[in-house]
């Protein structure tokens, strides 16, 4: 059994709150990069060129690359032989209290959804946790933005409805969203589970890297399928126009109820944050 | 290529704009999005004076990040503006001629720009970055305690964003699209 200090979790989450809002990550980059050279619109191609001019520039600046710098989702992978001393929930709200106010970020949570009261230092973390072996923690901080949050979607569609069901309900949702959610998005699906796994596997999938696609073969192509549909819808960067809609689809998928078939759609813009570090 | 905008726009001005155009726009703007968008259409309904004039003003739904010790603002990038389409009409119907954000509006929106001579524009969401660089003054009007939401007036020069949505209601969401599809 390893001993931890939960205390130790702020430092890293603090660092993890501003690289994350600052710097794009490499795989999200590159997809950006490669849309660019495959439009052929240009009014895309120029707006493709300014959001590569953007990330640039947060970068060198150390400058969030999009003002909303989100409501803090922090993913813990705890490993079973760890044992924690002290308040996690404590170290972690600090750890973003202190990443929201050194890094310049801006504080865009309220405390009563509500009554809206900002909480002024962007606490509450949204923090999910899973026991997962070893002894080790693994930290995932991804600030996520509302504009793309908003656009989101779930369904609760029959077995009947089947995977063209699916595939009409995430196109569907991508299509309505438009320019709503600052495309090229990352589409996060999750398929199977019930209500709220359906919506959680949502969320996992845009944690992974856009340059990994589904270990299985019928869901990888399924990802593969989408992308390509999603891109032949016409939006476009900003919905402008043009072919660049999305970035990529991850897909992740458990076990559903036999009368059942969830699915669940979490958009996310073209601003794909996450930062992860192990301790 | 640009057009060139010196702001404030008069409802003259905002009926030349059309959907589609580029624009630089030169100026002062005020910012606001949806908690003070709520007072001050509590005001406008109350028969009370707003804390800035909204004649001819542009309203740009943005809230920056906090300004970095040497900086005049954060990133300031646009938000998804239908959150205030419950607001705009009133805003359109006191004065307001020009409206920065992003994404679409609702029909009574579009209702009140055609109604007045108002125009839609958008900033390039995500690029919160790059749009804070046109920004050369910042201050807050009113509204302190919303943080991020306060209501600010903004000096900027040559801000660059496209008119989506026209005072003819002419909506570069549907035509930019259906000219791509038609290329292909």
């Amino acid at each position: 059994m390893r001993e931890f200090q939960a205390g130790l979790l702020t430092d890293t989450i603090a660092r993890l709150c501003i690289e994350a809002n600052c710097v794009l990550p490499c795989d999200v980059k590159h997809r950006i990069e490669d849309a660019r050279k495959n439009e052929p619109w240009p009014t895309a191609q120029g707006i493709l060129d300014k959001i590569i001019e953007n990330y640039g520039i947060a970068k060198t600046n150390t400058v969030p690359i999009c003002q909303d710098t989100g409501v803090c989702c922090v993913f813990l992978k705890i490993g079973q032989d760890v044992h924690i001393t002290g308040d996690i929930r404590a170290a972690v709200d600090e750890g973003v209290r202190r990443g929201y106010g050194e890094g310049y970020l801006r504080k865009s949570v309220v405390k009563d959804p509500l009554r809206r009261v900002n909480t002024g230092d962007n606490t509450p973390a949204m923090l999910y946790t899973e026991i997962v072996p070893g002894d080790k923690i693994e930290i995932t901080v991804a600030p996520k933005g509302f504009g793309s949050e908003n656009m989101s979607r779930l369904a609760m569609l029959k077995p009947s409805d089947g995977v063209e069901g699916v595939k009409a309900f995430i196109l569907r949702t991508v299509e309505e969203a438009g320019p709503n959610p600052c495309p090229p998005v990352i589409v996060g699906v999750g398929i199977g589970g019930t209500f709220d796994k359906a919506a959680y596997l949502a969320k996992k999938a845009l944690m992974r890297s856009t340059d990994e696609r589904n270990a299985d073969p019928y869901y990888a192509d399924l990802e593969a399928e989408l992308l390509e549909k999603i891109n032949a819808l016409g939006v476009g960067p900003q919905g402008f126009g043009g072919r660049t809609t999305a970035l990529a689809v991850n897909i992740e998928w458990m076990p559903t109820h036999i009368a059942g078939l969830p699915v669940a759609v979490n958009i996310n813009c073209h601003v794909t944050r996450h930062k992860t570090a192990v301790l | 290529m640009e057009k060139h905008i010196q702001l404030p726009i008069t409802r003259e001005t905002a009926r030349t704009i059309r959907s589609g155009e580029s624009c630089l726009l030169s100026g002062v703007i005020y910012t606001a999005r949806d908690a003070a968008h709520k007072r001050l259409c509590e005001l406008l309904k109350d028969g009370k004076p707003l804390p800035f004039d909204v004649t001819d003003a542009t309203i740009y739904y943005v809230g920056p990040t906090p300004a970095k010790p040497g900086s005049v603002i954060g990133s300031a990038g646009p938000t998804t503006s239908y959150r205030m389409d419950a607001y705009s009409p009133a805003m359109i119907a006191a004065g307001e001629t020009g409206m920065i954000g992003k994404g679409k509006r609702s029909p009574e929106v579009v209702a009140a720009m055609k109604e007045y001579g108002a125009v839609y524009f958008a900033a390039i969401g995500g690029a919160g970055a790059l749009l804070s660089s046109c920004i050369k003054k910042a201050e807050i009007v009113c509204y302190e305690d919303l943080g991020a939401e306060a209501v600010r007036r903004l000096e900027v020069e040559n801000l660059p964003v496209v008119c989506v949505i026209d005072s003819e209601g002419n909506n570069l969401y549907e035509t930019g699209r259906r000219a791509y599809l038609n290329t292909l």
